[in-house]
């Protein structure tokens, strides 16, 4: 879709980064993919990464602990109104769900869970379908519900990419496969493919 | 609500045209401003409403509403419903009863504005560490909220037996001296807050989009409130608490919300980022 926008002097290994921004949804077995994927990025990556990890209420910061030293990128658990930056690792707050805003900042809130989840995966990648649109990609990991299906048709439906774990790569295939047979997945990818291709990106250059 | 900016630009789609629309029909039929509340939870909240309603666009919604005060009610719950927990977030009761009652302690008598109360969870955690500090005597609760559905549950205090449970774990780790069932009579499936904690309460309606400042407060306690509006409407709802803190008056938000995002940042210090209390400078 960029390609037609490519500049002619740009070298030939040059590649626009082609999201402004990646939403990952992971449930039971997806800490062991993030552990794969999110360490392979190089800390060049431009786009940012906002990530959905179902966790009891009462587990503050897990992620951030547990992967956060092994990440090239800056991770942290955002504040509300925060602004959405390239390069940047945004881990949902347990207990809070987390949208993103109409000015690419980052909304929190605390209505009810959806489908018994909060932070809830639908609500950030369909609030991400509506802002970014076909700069987006959604990635849907190993899960035991069926959370992130309806967010994928959404930003498949604004236009932007969707990929979920191959189900036979999963520890639990649920959700992957429940996203798959809704029609909404672009492409099936095992964590080694979804590291390999995520860290092909070369940063965005920007204006 | 105002212009996208940047990157982020793109043709507006009909249902957030829609959603425009209704929110400037309801706030000139019934005066209530959801026109700076945060976009993407009102898109979740105006397309479950669509759906309950059965219409097939938010227009239609809006001839509904605009039409049927009825309507407008329930709609109005949609936009407006929260359920909080007690002593949600415990270390913020904790940070208060360490550090802030103490320098509470040194006032004669003490006002406290519960904004955007909701169906009263927080208020009652308050009054319950007030009591327990020695400090219930001499403080007047403002709970305020612009629901008043939702004041109706907050005056009534009653809630489902089976979530004191948690109310109960919470309590006691916000350094709760007692235990949590001193303070309400459990009866047929529902916990009711004891009438002694709801001495010196006012509940009133109260708009921190439209109204004004109405008294001066020593604490304001306003939690997960503001992360539902736009940055113009933090900044007013901000304003207000200002001026309504006196002096050295402490501000204490939800435990994500963060005033450097906000303009009107420097009227406050940081007292405890860890729970997010400020005091006014």
């Amino acid at each position: 879709m960029s390609d037609t926008q490519r500049k002619p002097f740009a070298p030939p290994d040059f590649r626009p980064h082609p999201f402004d921004c990646v939403v990952i949804g992971a449930s039971a077995g997806g800490v062991e993919v993030l552990g794969q994927v999110l360490p392979s990025i190089p800390a060049t990556f431009g786009a940012a990464l906002l990530i959905v990890m179902h966790l009891p209420p009462a587990s503050p910061s897990f992620l951030v602990g547990a992967l956060g030293s092994r990440c090239a990128l800056p991770m942290s658990e955002p504040d509300a109104g925060e602004p959405i930056l390239g390069g940047h690792v945004y881990i949902a707050p347990p207990d809070y769900h987390m949208l993103v805003d109409t000015d690419a900042t980052v909304a929190l809130s605390i209505e009810a869970p959806v489908r018994f989840s909060r932070p809830s995966i639908d609500v950030l990648m369909e609030s991400a379908a509506a802002v970014y649109g076909t700069r987006l990609l959604g990635v849907l990991l190993s899960g035991a519900n069926d959370d992130g299906a309806r967010g994928l048709a959404a930003i498949r439906a604004a236009g932007g990419a969707t990929w979920a774990q191959t189900p036979s790569t999963a520890v639990a295939s649920q959700m992957p496969e429940a996203a798959i047979v809704s029609g909404a997945v672009h492409e099936a990818l095992s964590p080694t493919a979804l590291a390999t291709r995520l860290a092909a990106w070369p940063r965005l250059i920007t204006g | 609500m105002t212009d996208i900016p940047g990157p982020a630009r793109r043709t507006m789609t009909d249902f957030d045209i829609e959603l425009r629309l209704l929110l400037e029909a309801i706030y000139l039929k019934y005066q209530h401003d959801f026109r700076h509340y945060s976009l993407p939870s009102l898109r979740r909240r105006l397309e479950q409403a669509r759906q309950d309603f059965c219409v097939a666009t938010l227009s239609q919604l809006q001839d509904r509403v605009l039409h049927s005060a009825d309507d407008f009610s329930r709609l109005f719950g949609y936009m407006t419903i929260q359920v909080s927990d007690m002593f949600r977030d415990p270390g913020y009761f904790l940070a208060l009863r360490r550090n802030v009652l103490p320098v509470l302690q040194t006032y004669p008598s003490l006002k406290v504005w519960v904004a955007g109360c909701s169906s009263g969870e927080e208020l009652w955690s308050l009054k319950i560490l007030f009591e327990e500090e020695g400090l219930a005597e001499r403080t007047l609760f403002y709970a305020t909220d612009i629901s008043p559905e939702a004041l109706e549950r907050a005056e009534a205090a009653i809630y489902p037996v089976d979530r004191f449970a948690g109310f109960s774990q919470n309590y006691l780790a916000a350094g709760g001296k007692r235990t949590l069932s001193d303070y309400y009579h459990a009866a047929y499936g529902s916990g009711r807050i004891s009438s002694t904690l709801k001495e010196r309460v006012v509940f009133a309606d109260h708009s921190l989009a439209t109204d004004e400042v109405f008294l001066e407060a020593h604490l304001v306690s306003c939690r997960n409130v503001l992360i539902y509006f736009d940055r113009p409407l933090q900044d007013r709802a901000i304003g207000l608490f200002e001026h309504a803190l006196v002096r050295r008056g402490f501000l204490g938000l939800g435990s994500k919300e963060n005033l450097r995002f906000s303009k009107r940042h420097e009227a406050f210090e940081e007292f405890c980022m860890d729970e997010r209390i400020y005091q006014k400078r």
